[in-house]
């Protein structure tokens, strides 16, 4: 019961990262029809520019890696880093895809593929991240929020609520509810809407294609940025920017837009949760070693039975 | 969209060369690099030495790699990223046949016989049944083909790529003589004993000019002789247009499979070859993504289709970063600029699915 509590609880921060990251991809694939094979690289900007942050400015303002800032710190960081890969998502859209707006999609995918290895090799030159590991400094202190006790006499064991999970879980919540607002209820969201569902048409009724495409990059750009923060918040040892860790997660959290039915916002914060519910619990309970296998093989599963995924319908909402 | 090149017979006036029909077509070419592969393993070394022979041996490798992903991503139109996956699963077959077969054929584990030699034939046909047995994971990863669009189909090739990578790592160590081969058990068989993470070292170290160019030409004729068969035009339908192709009684989903498992069969052929060769020691982190990003550059920017084209990427693609070794860490760099480029500029490739000799041509009327 203990470890089944405590792997719900790594599942459930583990999942509003994938969440955070899918929502990028379902959002850019709901309009443009192409994986962004370059969005797990904005989460690796993310990573890293978090870390030269707190690596390199904050010593300056006087919290060395070994003492931890106060909590507005990070409050501060996060939105910047946001804003920061956003513009860099917006810089990519206008460079490398616009030019490609009515070349076929396979063109835009080998693109994407393009930008993403550009990406990773230039983040791993010597003056920009370097090629090798890092370690973050702590930015949030390893607070027990809460503790549970199961079992009694020899076998108790205990289950920590720790802060960094709490804050993963509430500061995504939090982007997640917003991002559902400016969707959902604001008339820049129901352009988004209008443009997946029908571009031209959209065109006709006066809607700024363009804009709303940039929009959505920088939209998806910052939750992947924030995922990044948020990543490296609970695994402070940080890969060189072209390590496959980065490219497994974003491929998870790919696979976690195909399996809520891409193109759909909730769907794939729906998919978020089930990948990570899948690995951690297939981790755990079953191997450790084959935690990849476990999510490509619910992902070949689903698109077998569903392809359209699991909130997917053929008159679907898309973004 | 123009498929068809300019016919050679179709201009009677002009006095055409000498050029074999029917048979012959496969055959000449067959035997020609046949020649070529010899002469180039007995020339070649003496000239260049052994760093550069291994430059050459590469170039082979990554051609026949890069020509066959060309009839998946070029001819049919589809988009694997898990090519380094099915080289994988030839180099891994071919390595245990080779390893483990020599011990119970000559009762000593490493290199056996001299060129040409029954060491060199075991090789050979451990190649061959690489690629069948790469070839045959071809047929379980195109079957998804069917039911997925293109970008879902590069995402089940990188999954596989990936789960095959994974998978590999957590097979047993090497056994390293014959004592210990001879003591283990079924137990120790099965998943088979390929070294896991650090790699399947100790793999008879055959591969030299003369099989990889045979295998080269092989590949290249074979790529050449689809392209302009019945077969080839049906694929390369299926990727102008999979409605039109099927109102014409094209199978579509015969012709993806089929363009899948003859890609998988050179790719595990290629495998065999690579595992085979000196100062290499094949791991499961071939089986990953970065390899086959390699490959889909190649098609891409040779001209998907052209396996002239192809073929020059490979050369190009492979020959450059060895003699630009001191700018190793920029070499991507320039190799992804390089793809976005293309694609914004000339989104076909260099030579889009002509042959380098048809440009020759039309210049020369």
């Amino acid at each position: 019961m203990a470890d089944f509590t405590q792997t719900l609880m790594t599942a459930a921060a583990i999942g509003s990262l994938y969440a955070l990251i899918a929502l990028g991809y379902t959002m850019v694939y709901g309009i443009l029809k192409f994986i962004n094979f370059a969005h797990s690289d904005i989460v690796v900007l993310g990573a890293w520019s978090s870390y030269t942050v707190a690596d390199q400015v904050l010593p300056r303002l006087g919290y060395d890696s070994r003492t931890i800032p106060p909590l507005w710190i990070g409050a501060v960081i996060l939105p910047l880093i946001m804003l920061f890969c956003g513009f860099v998502g917006y810089v990519i859209e206008r460079l490398a895809y616009r030019p490609l707006r009515r070349a076929p999609r396979l063109n835009v995918l080998i693109t994407a593929i393009g930008v993403s290895l550009f990406l990773q090799n230039l983040g791993q030159l010597d003056f920009m991240f370097g090629a090798s590991p890092e370690k973050m400094p702590a930015l949030l202190p390893s607070w027990e929020l809460a503790s549970f006790s199961f079992g009694t006499g020899e076998a108790t064991r205990k289950v920590v609520i720790s802060l960094v999970d709490t804050m993963i879980f509430a500061t995504s919540g939090t982007l997640m509810l917003v991002l559902e607002y400016l969707v959902f209820r604001t008339k820049l969201g129901t352009a988004m809407r209008a443009v997946s569902y029908n571009t031209d048409t959209a065109a006709l009724m006066g809607i700024p294609v363009d804009r709303v495409i940039s929009f959505t990059f920088v939209l998806g750009s910052s939750l992947a940025a924030a995922a990044g923060f948020l990543y490296v918040m609970k695994y402070p040892g940080i890969n060189q920017p072209a390590h496959t860790v980065w490219v497994l997660l974003g491929l998870k959290a790919f696979v976690a837009a195909v399996i809520g039915g891409i193109g759909n916002v909730r769907g794939a914060v729906l998919g978020g949760f089930v990948i990570a519910f899948v690995e951690q619990f297939g981790a755990f309970y079953i191997s450790s070693n084959y935690r990849d296998v476990y999510v490509f093989a619910l992902l070949i599963g689903i698109l077998l039975v569903k392809p359209t995924g699991l909130l997917g319908s053929p008159l679907r909402e898309k973004v | 969209m123009s498929v068809s090149h300019p016919m050679p017979a179709a201009s009677p006036i002009a006095a055409t060369p000498f050029r074999p029909t029917g048979p012959l077509m496969g055959v000449l070419p067959l035997a020609i690099g046949i020649v070529v592969a010899v002469l180039l393993h007995v020339i070649l070394p003496g000239f260049v030495g052994p760093y550069y022979s291994r430059i050459v041996i590469d170039i082979g490798i990554a051609i026949i790699l890069a020509v066959s992903l060309n009839i998946v991503n070029g001819m049919t139109g589809q988009f694997s990223i898990g090519h380094a996956g099915f080289m994988t699963v030839g180099g891994y077959t071919a390595g245990l046949i080779t390893y483990y077969g020599s011990y119970f054929i000559w009762g000593t584990l490493g290199k056996h016989g001299v060129f040409l030699g029954t060491g060199e034939w075991l090789f050979a046909a451990s190649c061959i049944v690489g690629g069948l047995v790469a070839a045959g994971a071809g047929y379980i990863v195109g079957l998804p083909s069917l039911r997925l669009r293109g970008d879902y189909l590069a995402i089940v090739t990188l999954g596989f790529g990936e789960i095959l990578r994974v998978v590999l790592q957590q097979t047993g160590k090497v056994l390293d003589d014959g004592a210990a081969i001879r003591a283990a058990g079924w137990s120790q068989w099965l998943p088979p004993p390929v070294g896991g993470a650090i790699g399947f070292d100790g793999i008879p170290k055959y591969t030299n000019l003369f099989w990889v160019y045979t295998f080269v030409t092989i590949t290249v004729v074979v790529a050449y002789r689809l392209k302009h068969s019945s077969l080839g035009r049906a694929m390369i339908s299926v990727r102008e247009d999979e409605i039109a192709a099927q109102a014409m009684g094209v199978n579509i989903a015969r012709q993806k499979v089929l363009a899948f498992v003859m890609a998988a069969f050179f790719a595990g052929v290629a495998g065999g070859l690579f595992a085979h060769e000196r100062g290499v020691i094949i791991s499961p982190k071939d089986a990953g993504f970065q390899r086959s990003f390699d490959y889909v550059i190649m098609t891409v920017l040779g001209g998907r289709g052209s396996i002239s084209g192809v073929t020059l990427a490979a050369i190009i693609l492979t020959a450059l970063p060895e003699l630009l070794r001191d700018f190793e860490q920029y070499r991507l760099i320039v190799f992804a600029l390089l793809l976005i480029v293309m694609m914004i500029v000339r989104p076909q490739g260099l030579f889009g699915i002509h042959e380098i000799w048809h440009f020759w041509r039309r210049r020369s009327r």
